[in-house]
């Protein structure tokens, strides 16, 4: 697994692993705009942060995260010394540009989008891991549960926060439009046939995440 | 026609290098490399010294000549070596800036030469295949189906000049490395060390220090022989298989 292919493999199911999430993470987000003063979205929190098996799962996550972002890191710089010169340009003229633009600057979406995981746990997670939230108590639970809807709703009613967040979701989705075809090409699943409907389904895919995440701020942003 | 070159001389691998302009006159049937000899005889006869390229076959099959041409491997013709290059691709004043290929692991002997050795030793680490020797096989005589001979011999058409690894951001070998894999691990007479084989050659390519792989794809678009990354899958697929199936 320290071999070259062994590298890029690693880089490969992290990616697809971390892609499953997104889902998880936006469904449960959508809740969001459910409009009942965030009822659904605090108890679902509560039980994503409580169930024990969510809770094993999401320190997977957490190291599935920092592994994609290590060797991300690790591959970049030995790419960088390998590639006899500056990657993107190595030569005194590119009048041709081969690749997309999103292949090409992986590593600088892929740290950018690191930065605003940070900046996006920062301000919601480790608030709610902190308790530093305001407790609410909803018929049927036992104990208080935090008001983590109040916190996201009072960030995405600061303009610069949502443009933070939309500018993010176009990292995400550059990145994501390369990397999920990428990585099935690394795993050497590749078909005259199923290839070119996977690198579809990658595009609509990063396109209709991002989009989905993107409604969010602004949506609240403008009606609430 | 009148042209401008920009080209990159460097006296030897530890020397820094420079663009120098020189002016040519060229005939637009001239291939590019008659084009450069006409600027070294130039040269000569100027008692200055001429500017050391590689070429051998010139009828773009040896895999020997390597320029940068304008920023594209083996100029801006899609599948052509420089040697098949003509002036006729060119316009008279054009400005025509030329450079050694820039991969890591191809250090620079002299202007545009540089070491492909490294190639050579990927090669040498894939071994032998198991052939009886003898009198010559009947033709047919080991039923190919006639997808896979096509496939095997698309990937035989790699002339391993080294314009993938020139090409590629990162400096990988991957087109060249999987295209020799696939070439031998398609066919019967091949299949018996593939497993091995991959093993090897790609542990050969980590160790020549060329970049990682991160699916670009400029590399199949500068090759002169057109390869395809689908060889760079049955790369992936071959190594991660024999990853999991060998003993050791």
């Amino acid at each position: 697994m320290t071999s070259s292919i062994g590298r890029k493999v690693i880089m490969s199911l992290t990616g697809l692993f971390l892609c499953s999430f997104l889902i998880v993470h936006l469904i449960g987000n959508f809740q969001l705009l459910v409009g009942d003063g965030g009822e659904a979205f605090n108890t679902y929190a509560y039980f994503m942060t409580h169930n024990p098996l969510i809770k094993f799962t999401s320190y997977g996550l957490y190291a599935m995260i920092l592994l994609h972002a290590i060797q991300g890191i690790i591959l970049y710089l030995a790419n960088k010394k390998k590639s006899g010169g500056n990657i993107g340009s190595k030569y005194a003229v590119s009048t041709y540009k081969n690749g997309s633009w999103g292949s090409k600057n992986m590593a600088l979406l892929g740290t950018f989008i690191l930065f605003f995981i940070c900046i996006h746990m920062g301000d919601f997670w480790w608030k709610m891991k902190m308790d530093d939230l305001p407790m609410l108590t909803y018929d049927g639970y036992n104990e208080p549960i935090a008001d983590l809807y109040g916190r996201v709703s009072a960030a995405f009613n600061e303009l610069w926060i949502v443009i933070v967040y939309l500018i993010g979701l176009i990292a995400l989705a550059f990145h994501l439009i390369h990397g999920f075809g990428s990585a099935f090409q690394t795993l050497g699943l590749r078909h005259k046939k199923y290839t070119p409907m996977i690198n579809g389904i990658g595009v609509v895919f990063s396109v209709a995440v991002c989009l989905g995440f993107a409604v969010i701020p602004v949506v609240h942003y403008f009606f609430n | 026609m009148k042209l401008k070159l920009r080209v990159w001389r460097q006296k030897d691998a530890n020397s820094k290098g420079g663009f120098h302009s020189h002016d040519v006159e060229a005939d637009e049937h001239m291939s590019f490399l008659e084009m450069m000899d006409v600027l070294n005889e130039q040269l000569i006869s100027e008692k200055k010294e001429p500017v050391a390229f590689e070429h051998d076959c010139r009828e773009g099959i040896c895999g020997t000549c390597n320029m940068v041409i304008n920023g594209r491997p083996h100029g801006p013709q899609k599948g052509t070596t420089v040697c098949q290059l003509h002036m006729r691709q060119f316009k008279d004043g054009d400005e025509i800036v030329i450079e050694p290929w820039r991969v890591a692991a191809f250090p620079i002997i002299k202007d545009l030469v540089v070491d492909r050795s490294s190639f050579d030793h990927i090669i040498q680490a894939g071994g032998y295949i198991s052939v009886n020797t003898g009198q010559a096989p009947d033709g047919n005589a080991i039923p190919i189906e006639k997808d896979i001979s096509s496939e095997a011999f698309d990937a035989a058409a790699c002339i391993g000049c080294g314009a993938c690894a020139a090409a590629c951001p990162n400096g990988s070998a991957m087109l060249f490395t999987s295209a020799k894999v696939a070439h031998l691990g398609k066919l019967p007479q091949g299949k018996v060390e593939h497993e091995g084989r991959v093993q090897k050659m790609v542990a050969q390519m980590d160790k020549e220090g060329f970049g990682f792989c991160s699916n670009i794809g400029a590399c199949e678009v500068e090759c002169p022989k057109e390869i395809s990354t689908e060889n760079i899958a049955m790369l992936n697929r071959s190594y991660l298989g024999s990853m999991l199936s060998s003993n050791d």
